[in-house]
């Protein structure tokens, strides 16, 4: 029994004639201790897809099973990082994952808590900062931030939504790096929602493409057999690394192109000529 | 790190920032462009208010003249040449018996200004020489369980400032008290929302004068029994109800209008609904709910001003009325200088707000 499994899953919002589908036969299991990614364009349904699994949203059809249990409502055994920080602008770094630690850890003494949060901040690097509040923070530090919250309730499985889509294209390697490192320590179970291929292939066990939507569906997965730890540097030259990547790509341009097909269907157009207005008056 | 207070900081933070500049000025550390703010801020406004006291000037002359014409000639009609040359002579004369009663002119208003200070520094000490003399004879009284004697003379105009103020936070802490927490109930439960809805849209837009009558009605009956004065528990309740709409409707909205991030938080952290209302749904809807407030003080000092009047409470509404009742000579320019009193306070009303409003808030726009 797989750890995490989708099962038929159906999603779609509103009700009757003005129901728009969003995600149809989603089907996954992912195993304990696995890293999968799930790569998609933009709008094909990944956040529905993560909110399913964390138990903000429920599936319309289909059932989502937890460790063989259906998902019911969010748990602290799943942990989130959002894909806009979603940290708490009026708390300070400290309070934000506080907050988040002991409603993990009711019975733990604040000491104890504290030590916890103290932790995981230095974990993120970011103990100079802990009395700082989000707007005084880099994007980078915010999302780090929000790692250190997520990661700080100990999950067993860590659920990522583009955590690094907003950053810039050098702290996105060095938070990479770091939540690779974190995840490394314990090998939690890990989802990673992104748009980038390259980002999915350093750091997954696995890659499932996301068909776009609507009807999103998942598409054939592919596996990285690449030896951890990875470098980035030699990857690039990596022949294996090389095939998968272009593998990957080729299939979403596949798909890019087949949605781009569908909408350039041809229109059957009445037979009309204009008038002609100029020799008419002649 | 820690910042150091500076003047300049303090002044933008409560929003008089040209205070800094100011300052900058006389130090003399203000490169062009700072110079040329400067005067935008400084000088112009300076310049407007000199402006508009000529305009006033002016026009309070002519209508002086236009009246001074009209009372001559009704003179001239009713009572011969006779009378009327002995009224011209009299209004010229300044005498104050004949004077025309019409908008003062600015100096006239200063003077006024002056005389009331003046007013006041005289009952000031006549107070003070009263409690002084009845001190001995008061602890006697309270010794032997009798009620102590208190100054029951004329308040003076600075009194009645204080009274006003008195009534108009009396009312702002019983709008704060009843809006805030029902509009983070309204806010909450759509139900409530919806049983809450008519009564907000129908009582809100119901006059000052109104709420004092259905206040009155109610007051009255209930303090049946007691013999003190409910001018000022009827006043401030009146603009309590008047002025809390603003701050009941902000609340509502900004607590049913949280950001869907920061609920989706509270719902991944699994935050009870009381960690939850404390934690995340009431920091995040303070903005909201300051606007609100600020609104509310600014209307209970516009009506306060009406219902003072009505219910008779001492205070500047009644200061204006009674002025106005009076028809003394120097009554119209009294008025004014209530009108710019009353104006001058609710400006520092608001400053007041916007700074514990800076002082609790998050800046909205760097969130996130």
């Amino acid at each position: 029994m797989a750890y995490l499994e989708l099962n038929n899953i159906y999603k779609a919002y509103g009700q009757g004639g003005n129901e728009t589908e969003v995600l149809s036969n989603i089907n996954l299991s992912i195993e304990e201790g696995e890293f999968v990614a799930i790569v998609g364009f933009t709008g094909s349904g990944k956040t529905t897809l993560v909110n399913l699994i964390n138990g903000l949203i429920e599936p319309t059809k289909g059932e989502v099973l937890f460790k063989g249990e259906p998902v019911q409502g969010t748990s602290h055994e799943r942990g989130v990082i959002f894909q806009n920080y979603s940290l708490l602008p009026w708390l300070t770094v400290g309070q934000n994952v506080f907050m988040a630690v002991k409603e993990a850890f009711p019975k733990k003494s604040k000491a104890d808590l504290n030590a916890i949060v103290a932790n995981y901040v230095e974990m993120v690097s970011l103990t100079p900062a802990i009395n700082k509040r989000p707007k005084e923070l880099s994007g980078g530090m915010r999302q780090r931030v929000a790692v250190a919250r997520a990661l700080a309730m100990k999950p067993e499985m860590i659920i990522m939504d583009e955590p690094l889509g907003a950053l810039d294209a050098l702290t996105r390697g060095n938070l990479q790096d770091e939540i690779l490192n974190i995840w490394g320590k314990d090998k939690r179970t890990a989802l990673l929602i992104t748009n980038d291929v390259d980002e999915g292939i350093y750091m997954a066990d696995r890659i499932i493409p996301l068909r776009p939507g609507p009807n999103a569906t998942l598409g054939p997965e592919f596996k990285i057999d690449l030896e951890r730890p990875r470098d980035k540097t030699e990857m690039n030259d990596n022949p294996n690394f090389k095939k998968t990547r272009n593998a990957i790509i080729e299939y979403l341009m596949d798909i890019g192109n087949e949605r781009k097909s569908e909408v350039s269907k041809s229109y059957i157009l009445p037979d009309l000529t204009p008038k002609d207005f100029v020799n008419r008056f002649k | 790190m820690k910042q150091s207070l500076t003047l300049g900081k303090v002044a933008n933070f409560i929003g008089l920032g040209f205070l800094g500049s100011l300052k900058d000025l006389f130090t003399g550390n203000l490169n062009k462009e700072e110079f040329k703010s400067f005067l935008r801020k400084t000088l112009v406004p300076l310049l407007s208010i000199l402006l508009f006291i000529g305009l006033w000037h002016l026009g309070a002359k002519s209508l002086y003249n236009i009246e001074a014409n009209f009372k001559i000639e009704k003179a001239l009609n009713d009572q011969g040449p006779e009378a009327a040359e002995a009224l011209k002579a009299c209004i010229e004369a300044g005498t104050s018996s004949c004077q025309p009663n019409t908008l003062p002119s600015p100096s006239q208003v200063w003077d006024s200004y002056k005389s009331l200070l003046r007013d006041h520094n005289i009952i000031a000490a006549d107070k003070a020489s009263f409690i002084e003399k009845t001190a001995a004879l008061n602890e006697k009284r309270l010794a032997a369980g009798k009620d102590a004697i208190t100054y029951t003379g004329r308040p003076s105009f600075v009194d009645q400032i204080f009274r006003s103020l008195k009534t108009v936070f009396a009312g702002f802490l019983l709008a704060l008290f009843i809006a805030v927490p029902l509009g983070i109930f309204i806010g909450l439960s759509p139900t409530l929302k919806s049983s809450f809805n008519w009564f907000i849209q129908i009582f809100k837009p119901v006059s000052p004068v109104v709420w004092y009558l259905l206040v009155f009605m109610i007051v009255k009956t209930l303090l049946i029994d007691s013999n003190e004065d409910s001018s000022f528990t009827i006043s401030f309740i009146s603009v309590g109800f008047c002025s809390m709409w603003a701050t009941l409707v902000n609340t509502a909205m900004g607590v049913s209008s949280v950001d869907k991030d920061y609920i989706n938080v509270a719902k991944v952290l699994k935050l009870g609904n009381f960690q939850k209302i404390f934690k995340v749904v009431l920091p995040s809807s303070l903005p909201l709910i300051f606007t609100g407030l600020k609104i509310t003080l600014s209307v209970a000092w516009m009506v306060l001003i009406a219902i003072e009047l009505l219910a008779q409470s001492p205070g500047l509404g009644l200061f204006v009325w009674e002025e106005f009742q009076n028809g003394a000579n120097d009554s119209n320019a009294k008025i004014i200088v209530a009108m710019f009193v009353i104006g001058i306070i609710g400006f520092l009303l608001d400053r007041l707000m916007l700074t514990i409003q800076n002082w609790v808030s998050f800046d909205k726009t760097d969130a996130i």
